[in-house]
């Protein structure tokens, strides 16, 4: 069991289908020990599904689940070696913050003395140190969620399996509790699986992601890998704010495409996958990419130039952005404000240069009609 | 406005609740010494704690009350979570209409079904000949064991509904929590839902306690004679006697059984009227 | 368990079983009932010897009384009628007024009110009866002797029956009417007031119509409790019998089935009566 080779979490063609939906549709994948690993995906993309599969309250169609290599075919929730932190968290009002902590402890027939013990020593790990007597609704927001991270930890589960815990929170104290739940993943060294459809929480939390789509992984990597070398449409749309370009592969240069738009819009972007000359093609080019000027001469002279209007600014502090129609079809195209507050004096109306590598933007064919979605 | 809402809101309950036992009370504890002459007195009481009849039948139809009422909270308890866990959606609505349907229909009604099943001549003693589990007709009425059927019967709704809506406003991720924490079954019972649903537990139960206990028609009906259920004692001597001071005293003690009883259990429970009431 | 936890056959089978039998025990009583309505024997008991109307519609020339020719319970079914009207009117009324009283008034006492309120619903039938019945006595008692009025109403006879019934049941007319008008959005009556509405037409055009569900609701609880009831009537009752009164004496002497037509009679217009408050209420929802 020591093995470090043996992941804690291993999915083999791993299906569900409801009423003939594929809801998670053969995953296979594998989780490495005291890693954080996220799935990310949008609302009925089936990560819940997979989830509950692996906490065991629905039992897969076919395939199998390893948890810390031991097959969970058969086994019931209460007897894997996994634990959940639920959506609404669930703590149990009818019990105190110690209780609810102890609730599993007392469950292996762990004696009361011991259980206090481990209770306190955990809640005093998660920072709630002699909370033990409140009742649940005495805390704030960010404080049940460290219990219920703390009643789950406190079994020393091999694998915290985690449902968007932190949707129900307010932004400020999402940002928050992201960092603390990276902080509290490093310091107990468990196992994370984490579902969400927030792409900031999988990128800051996560060693890897899963990105998940209509039952199916479309990337699993780094987060850097996502963000920087998404392998599909979807991933480039999904990962962080990108200008999506549709059009058709007008000419082919070793790796370089150049994408026409139908109003006639030419741009330079890195292929990815098999494209031939004419074919359908989605480009995206993420927003600080792109390079802005108020004259040709000053943008990088191998690139090739492009001219739009200002149609309004973007303002978000450091992320703010300018949001520019192309001059030729009008085409909208995002560019991200320099921190340098050098552009911060742009009006709308005004006409502006504007440029970026094409090596820095991704071209891929075009996904099926049906799936191609307008962002 | 105040008053104008206020007023036949105090007339209800002066004019029908509270100078009415006010009046009881002040009745129980006088003693007719001659016609149209009275005294204060705790005659009547003393007559209740002298005369063993009446205390028998008194305590009698506590405790039968109790088993009937811890009865009907086993029988509602299951069939609430079908209701409310096990079938739920469209299932769960269809279902617990159909265990309505039958309380739609006045109690007398439902007495006379059981009656046709019970009695000697009835249904169920001459299904039990005609399969030949008994040589010759039983009578089934008239024991405590009928009683307490019909008891339970006619107080079902009372348990089932409360129950119902406590256990639906239990979230099915608390459960699934403690399972997945290692709980199994019976821990769960105990731990997570018997919690949760205390306050519907206590409102059913106090409900139906009391509509037990003053229950006149199944223990006259169902237990005959045998049934020596308080109701009956009050009734003979305010009606038939029509010796109010002794019914009117009769009547208190029922009250303060009923109220003991029944705050006895909150406190057991650890529950307040008012929270218990927004239940029922 | 719930469906998401693992159910091992025997629990699924044991589920079905125990929901069979409950539904069998609830049923069965009804069920006879309503078949030896139909028996062509003089009293409702097995054997089955065939199937007749005479218990409906028999007359004097069969020597069978059946309901409809049974003048006395015809009576008693129009006495209940009249009793239950009245409570019915009395008690949706106090359960407006009283629901306007503890949602939107504040005044001293009120929680001893509200607590006061709920009282007849843990009071058991036969004492309300009986304090009602002596209460009102002396009163009448009193008047004539100080006066020398006699005020037969105060006497046992319908006008007791109904204010016994009313005493408690108007308790669960303020529960419902209060409960829905609880739920109010208060912003809907703020709007109605910045538009211009009088408190009148607010009343009339906003209130009432979001009370209605409540209000015809706690009408047809009202009706079918005052129908059902008899603990409290039993004690108040005077020369007209209500129909659960003569039912009762009927069932006491050994009735013929003629109480079962009555009875089957009654099961299908509270069927009937409780299909329609559902219909009404998915309508509602709609």
């Amino acid at each position: 069991m020591t093995d470090q080779k043996v992941p804690d979490l291993r999915a083999d063609a791993v299906a569900k289908r409801f009423a003939g939906h594929a809801a998670v549709d053969s995953l296979s994948f594998a989780v490495e020990r005291g890693s954080f690993f996220s799935i990310l995906g949008p609302s009925g993309c089936g990560k819940t599904t997979l989830l509950r599969m692996i906490a065991g309250f629905i039992a897969p169609d076919s395939g199998d689940i390893q948890i810390g290599g031991r097959s969970m075919q058969g086994v019931a929730p209460n007897r894997r070696p996994v634990n959940m932190v639920f959506q609404q968290l669930a703590l149990f009002p009818m019990m105190s913050v110690g209780e609810n902590v102890s609730f599993g402890l007392a469950r292996r027939g762990i004696g009361g003395a011991e259980r206090r013990k481990r209770s306190e020593a955990m809640l005093e790990r998660v920072g709630l140190g002699g909370a033990s007597e409140k009742r649940v609704d005495q805390l704030s927001g960010g404080q049940r969620q460290r219990v219920a991270i703390a009643r789950s930890l406190v079994l020393e589960p091999t694998l915290l399996l985690l449902d968007e815990p932190l949707g129900a929170l307010d932004l400020k104290l999402r940002e928050h509790m992201k960092i603390e739940l990276k902080k509290l993943q490093a310091s107990f060294g468990t196992t994370f699986v984490y579902i969400t459809h927030d792409q900031s929480e999988a990128l800051v939390l996560s060693d890897r992601v899963a990105v998940m789509n209509q039952g199916r992984f479309e990337q699993l990597g780094s987060p850097q890998d996502l963000y920087y070398r998404p392998l599909t449409p979807f991933v480039a749309a999904f990962v962080g704010a990108n200008n999506r370009i549709v059009g058709r592969a007008h000419a082919i240069d070793g790796e370089i495409i150049e994408v026409v738009t139908p109003g006639g819009w030419h741009i330079n972007a890195a292929r990815s996958g098999a494209i031939a000359a004419g074919d359908a093609v989605e480009a995206f080019v993420r927003p600080e990419v792109a390079i802005l000027a108020r004259s040709r001469a000053e943008l990088p002279a191998q690139q090739p130039c492009h001219e739009g209007t200002v149609e309004s600014l973007l303002f978000d502090g450091a992320n703010s952005a300018v949001l520019l129609n192309e001059a030729r079809t009008n085409q909208e195209f995002r560019i991200a404000l320099p921190q340098t507050g050098q552009f911060a004096d742009l009006r709308p109306g005004e006409r502006i240069d504007f440029s970026f590598a094409p090596d820095r933007a991704v071209c891929f064919p075009a996904r099926a009609a049906a799936l191609v979605q307008d962002d | 406005m105040l008053i104008l809402l206020l007023a036949p809101a105090i007339l209800w309950l002066l004019g029908l609740i509270v100078l009415p036992h006010v009046d009881l009370a002040v009745l129980s504890l006088r003693e007719r010494i001659g016609p149209r002459e009275y005294t204060p007195s705790l005659a009547q009481y003393r007559t209740f704690f002298l005369e063993p009849l009446y205390w028998h039948v008194f305590v009698r139809t506590a405790v039968m009350s109790i088993i009937s009422t811890a009865l009907t909270l086993l029988v509602a308890f299951p069939i609430a979570w079908v209701i409310a866990k096990v079938a739920r959606g469209r299932g769960g609505s269809l279902l617990f209409l159909i265990c309505l349907i039958p309380f739609w229909v006045s109690e007398t009604v439902r007495t006379l079904g059981w009656m046709i099943l019970l009695r000697e001549s009835g249904v169920l003693p001459a299904l039990l000949v005609h399969l030949g589990i008994t040589p010759e007709p039983v009578e089934l009425l008239y024991h405590d064991a009928t009683l307490l059927v019909g008891l339970v019967y006619t107080s079902m709704l009372f348990m089932v509904v409360p129950l119902v809506s406590a256990l639906e406003s239990l979230d099915d991720s608390l459960i699934e929590a403690a399972y997945d924490l290692g709980a199994n079954g019976f821990a769960i019972l105990r731990t997570i839902i018997i919690p949760h649903a205390a306050p519907g537990i206590t409102a059913g139960c106090i409900v139906v306690f009391m509509l037990t206990l003053g229950n006149y028609l199944t223990p006259t009906l169902l237990g005959g004679k045998n049934s020596q259920w308080f109701t009956e004692t009050i009734y003979t001597q305010f009606i038939t006697r029509f010796n109010w001071e002794q019914g009117a005293a009769f009547g208190f003690l029922l009250l303060a059984l009923s109220t003991l009883i029944v705050w006895g259990g909150l406190k057991l429970a650890g529950q307040r009227f008012g929270e218990v009431m927004q239940q029922t | 368990m719930i469906p998401s936890l693992p159910r091992p056959a025997w629990l699924r089978a044991g589920t079905s079983l125990t929901v069979a039998t409950f539904l069998l025990f609830l049923f069965l009583p009804l069920i006879v009932v309503a078949v030896f309505a139909f028996n062509n024997a003089p009293y409702p008991a097995p054997p089955w010897r065939g199937f007749t109307l005479d218990w409906f519609l028999g007359n004097q020339a069969l020597g069978r009384i059946g309901m409809f020719q049974d003048t006395e319970l015809l009576a008693s079914i129009g006495t209940s009628c009249l009793v239950a009207v009245w409570v019915t009117v009395l008690s949706v009324l106090l359960g407006t007024t009283n629901a306007f009283l503890i949602e939107r008034c504040r005044f001293p006492g009120k929680q001893a009110l509200s607590f006061l309120m709920l009282a007849p619903l843990v009071i058991p039938g036969v004492i309300l009866g009986i304090s009602i019945l002596a209460f009102a006595s002396r009163l009448a008692d009193l008047a004539d002797d100080m006066f020398g009025l006699e005020l037969d109403f105060l006497r046992p006879g319908l006008p007791l029956v109904v204010l016994g019934q009313f005493s408690y049941i108007a308790t669960i007319a303020t529960l419902t009417v209060s409960a829905r008008l609880k739920r109010f959005d208060r912003t809907l009556e703020e709007a109605a007031l910045n538009l211009g509405a009088s408190q009148a037409a607010l009343f009339r055009t906003i209130l009432l119509p979001y009370l209605r569900p409540a209000l015809i609701g706690s009408a047809a609880i009202s009706f079918l409790m005052s129908f059902a009831d008899f603990n409290t009537t039993l004690m108040l009752v005077g020369s007209d019998s209500p129909l659960t009164v003569m039912m009762y004496g009927r069932m006491r002497e050994g009735a013929t089935p003629v109480v079962n037509a009555v009875s089957l009679f009654l099961m299908i217009a509270s069927a009937l009566l409780a299909l329609s408050l559902l219909r009404r209420g998915k309508a509602a929802k709609r």
